[in-house]
């Protein structure tokens, strides 16, 4: 087993090699750089000495140099835990993910939780009732789920909340709290806020999670040791819950592990950006869109790295729930 | 034991079980009636399909939700204090299939072993787990005396604790054969072989002391070998538990050396029932004649082996008169293929479903030979 993990870790740190190569030279491909925006923005306000500045812009942010240079001493320093500067905002990548990763990571517990503490009893009721009323209905609202994208639900429970509601729940905070030291009224706060995103992040994420328990579970049911335990004298919802979930549910861990730790990251990007969250997907939207290479490039290989840390996870919990597929 | 001792079990009194699906109505159990003996052991007989496991589940009450069951299975409960008494008579086929009644005979009283020992055990679970969660369930033990009454012992039951229930599954295992057994009670399924899985599903039905133990083809998916140690080992276990078993099998030889009594089925329909050795010296039905004579003699040398003609028909389009007339060798034009045969008792205990018996049947002075025989053999 140790020497297991050891074996992925290595491929894992080739992979992110490679990934954050890869990913450097793609965001440097379209024509000009950040510079070349910054100054096009700072002329039309009429800042007439910007086109002078460029060279002295460029130095410092290490612009003049070839790409592979560029490349290699940000990598280099990226593995010392220097992830370079942020373009943008002119501060160092690091502090600013940094300020938002709490929340993010927040955000994306709260939206799990919500997902499977309603998809996993729904997918159950549903296989075990198959063609139902319930069974009927919850698919119809399943399907419902995953056909509806999270943005444009957000932009709907925006409507309803402001419009109708006259709440506010854009984004993690209300305005008195926004930049308040942490106290127990800011917690309340966040939390007030933070049931928004992770419901419309569990709405969408409900739904296919149902339909692959339903699934899985109504496959298990099939099978000869479902009959042989309830030949025992096992009550049904032992069978069900004991024996057939506990077998159904291998692949939504599958699912979990690599879905949910690079969803950290990069989990409902777009209602987030709807609804305003300062996490890290949209400042991750924004690097791109800006040419903000360093940014970018740090959370994609940060995204990466979690889906590598989730795959390996998602092994040694398969091998501890299930004995075929440990490793002698 | 002589026919007249003999102590009923479990009866089945004009079993029907109707599936009702898209393409019609499929008669999967269509008039089975036959008795279980206690220590006894049935064999039902019948190619692929022909209704043998459906009425396994019909006993165990587990058929599915679409399936709709008639007649009576009546299950005889003896009281455990020993003075051998019927205390209950229990209505299986009217169980709520999920509720207490049924599940303390599922398992309990009645257990079963099916033909695929491979995926009958869920793969995350030990062994000795599926032991232990049987055990649990139906195994009590006898805790402090708390006072005779006329002459009857009253005894306090208790549950088993773990420990003692890690005991009987290793004690188990070891009955059934399983070498090792202490360390193989924390085997998972796919850390043993064919052979043992059904070993082990044999040690989960008997660590309850059934009175019955349902085998639905538990050798089919074992290569012979195995099969004949398999078969060794429940016989030897019967005698021990004072256990009756029913032998569902579709292998002539198998049900051959198991089974006291044989019930041979067609479509779903009981065509022959009887005791073995009649079955095998002396059969009625044109379609057990037709069984035993597929069956290679060794010593003989034929080209072919004899076939029965012509194919299983469809279920929702049976054949008019005798299911079986299409394929029948003594196939009457004009009466089999119009009049449905009722069920006759053809010879002393000897029961066929045949126009052939109709009315008057000759009592052949070879048939009076095997009955002979055959109450010598009892």
């Amino acid at each position: 087993m140790g020497a297991f993990i050891i074996r992925r870790v290595f491929y894992a740190i080739i992979m992110l090699f490679v990934v954050s190569f890869v990913s450097f030279v793609i965001i440097s491909l379209p024509a000009g750089d950040f510079l070349d925006q910054k100054i096009a923005e700072l002329e039309a306000r009429g800042d007439r000495s910007a086109s002078q500045r460029v060279d002295d812009y460029r130095e410092r942010y290490g612009l003049d140099q070839p790409l592979l240079t560029q490349y290699w001493l940000w990598i280099s320093n990226f593995v010392q835990g220097d992830f370079g500067l942020s373009f943008e905002y002119d501060r160092p990548v690091r502090e600013l993910i940094g300020q938002r990763l709490t929340l993010s990571i927040l955000l994306s517990l709260t939206t799990l939780t919500f997902t499977w503490a309603i998809a996993i009893p729904l997918g159950v009721y549903s296989a075990v009732n198959q063609y139902s009323l319930g069974d009927q209905i919850i698919t119809t609202i399943a399907f419902i789920g995953i056909g509806i994208p999270g943005f444009l639900l957000a932009l709907i429970v925006l409507y309803v909340a402001i419009v109708i509601l006259n709440q506010d729940v854009v984004g993690l905070f209300s305005q008195q709290f926004k930049d308040a030291p942490w106290s127990l009224a800011k917690v309340w706060d966040l939390m007030k806020h933070l049931w928004v995103p992770a419901l419309i992040g569990a709405v969408t994420g409900t739904a296919g999670t149902i339909r692959i328990m339903r699934g899985n579970l109504l496959d298990t049911f099939g099978q000869a040791f479902i009959e042989s335990a309830r030949a025992r004298g096992l009550k049904q919802r032992t069978v069900v819950w004991r024996h057939a979930v506990r077998m159904a549910i291998t692949p939504l861990i599958i699912i979990l592990g690599t879905e949910a730790f690079p969803g950290i990251l990069a989990g409902n990007i777009l209602v987030e950006v709807v609804l305003g969250l300062p996490t890290i997907g949209p400042l991750y939207i924004q690097a791109l869109t800006t040419q903000d290479m360093y940014m970018a490039g740090t959370v994609l290989v940060l995204i990466v790295f979690l889906l590598l840390v989730g795959n390996l996870v998602t092994d040694l919990v398969l091998a501890w729930i299930d004995p075929r597929v440990r490793l002698e | 034991m002589t026919k007249e001792t003999r102590d009923p079990l479990v009866t089945v009194k004009n079993l029907h079980v109707d599936f009702d699906v898209r393409d019609g109505i499929v008669h999967a159990v269509d008039g089975a009636s036959f008795n279980i003996y206690r220590g006894q052991t049935l064999g039902i007989i019948g190619e692929s399909g022909c209704g043998k496991s459906i009425t396994a589940k019909a006993i165990m009450n587990m058929i599915p939700k679409q399936g709709k069951v008639t007649g009576e299975i009546t299950f005889y409960e003896k009281s455990e204090e020993g003075s051998g008494e019927i205390i209950n008579e229990i209505r299986l086929d009217q169980t709520d299939p999920d509720g207490e009644v049924i599940r303390k005979i599922r398992g309990g009283h009645i257990a079963m072993i099916f033909q695929e020992p491979m995926s009958s055990m869920t793969p995350v679970y030990t062994a000795g787990f599926h032991i232990i969660e049987a055990v649990h369930l139906h195994r009590f033990m006898s805790a402090e005396k708390i006072g005779g009454q006329m002459g009857k012992n009253i005894q306090k039951k208790r549950p088993v604790t773990e420990a003692e229930a890690r005991e009987i599954a290793i004690e188990m295992l070891r009955r059934v054969g399983i070498p090792n057994a202490e360390k193989r009670v924390d085997s998972y399924p796919h850390e043993l072989s064919g052979g043992q899985r059904q070993r082990v599903m044999i040690a989960i039905a008997l660590s309850t002391y059934p009175d019955l133990l349902i085998a639905d083809e538990p050798t089919t998916a074992l290569d012979v070998s195995i099969e004949a140690q398999i078969l060794d080992l429940m016989r030897e276990l019967q005698e021990t538990q004072d256990m009756a078993i029913m032998f569902i099998t579709h292998n002539l030889g198998v049900i051959a050396e198991i089974a006291d009594e044989i019930v041979v089925m067609y479509m779903g329909k009981e065509v022959e029932r009887s005791d073995t050795i009649a079955i095998f010296e002396n059969p009625k039905h044109p379609y057990t004649k037709a069984l035993l004579g597929s069956i290679p003699e060794i010593g003989e040398k034929k080209d072919k082996l004899e076939t029965i003609e012509g194919m299983v028909p469809s279920p929702f389009n049976l054949p008019s008169g005798c299911v079986f007339h299409p394929r029948c060798p003594s196939f009457m034009p004009g009466k089999c293929d119009c009049v449905y045969p009722e069920y006759a008792e053809v010879a002393d205990g000897h029961w066929a479903r045949c126009l052939l018996y109709d009315g008057c049947w000759p009592e052949t002075t070879e048939a009076q030979a095997v009955k002979n025989q055959a109450v010598a053999a009892d």
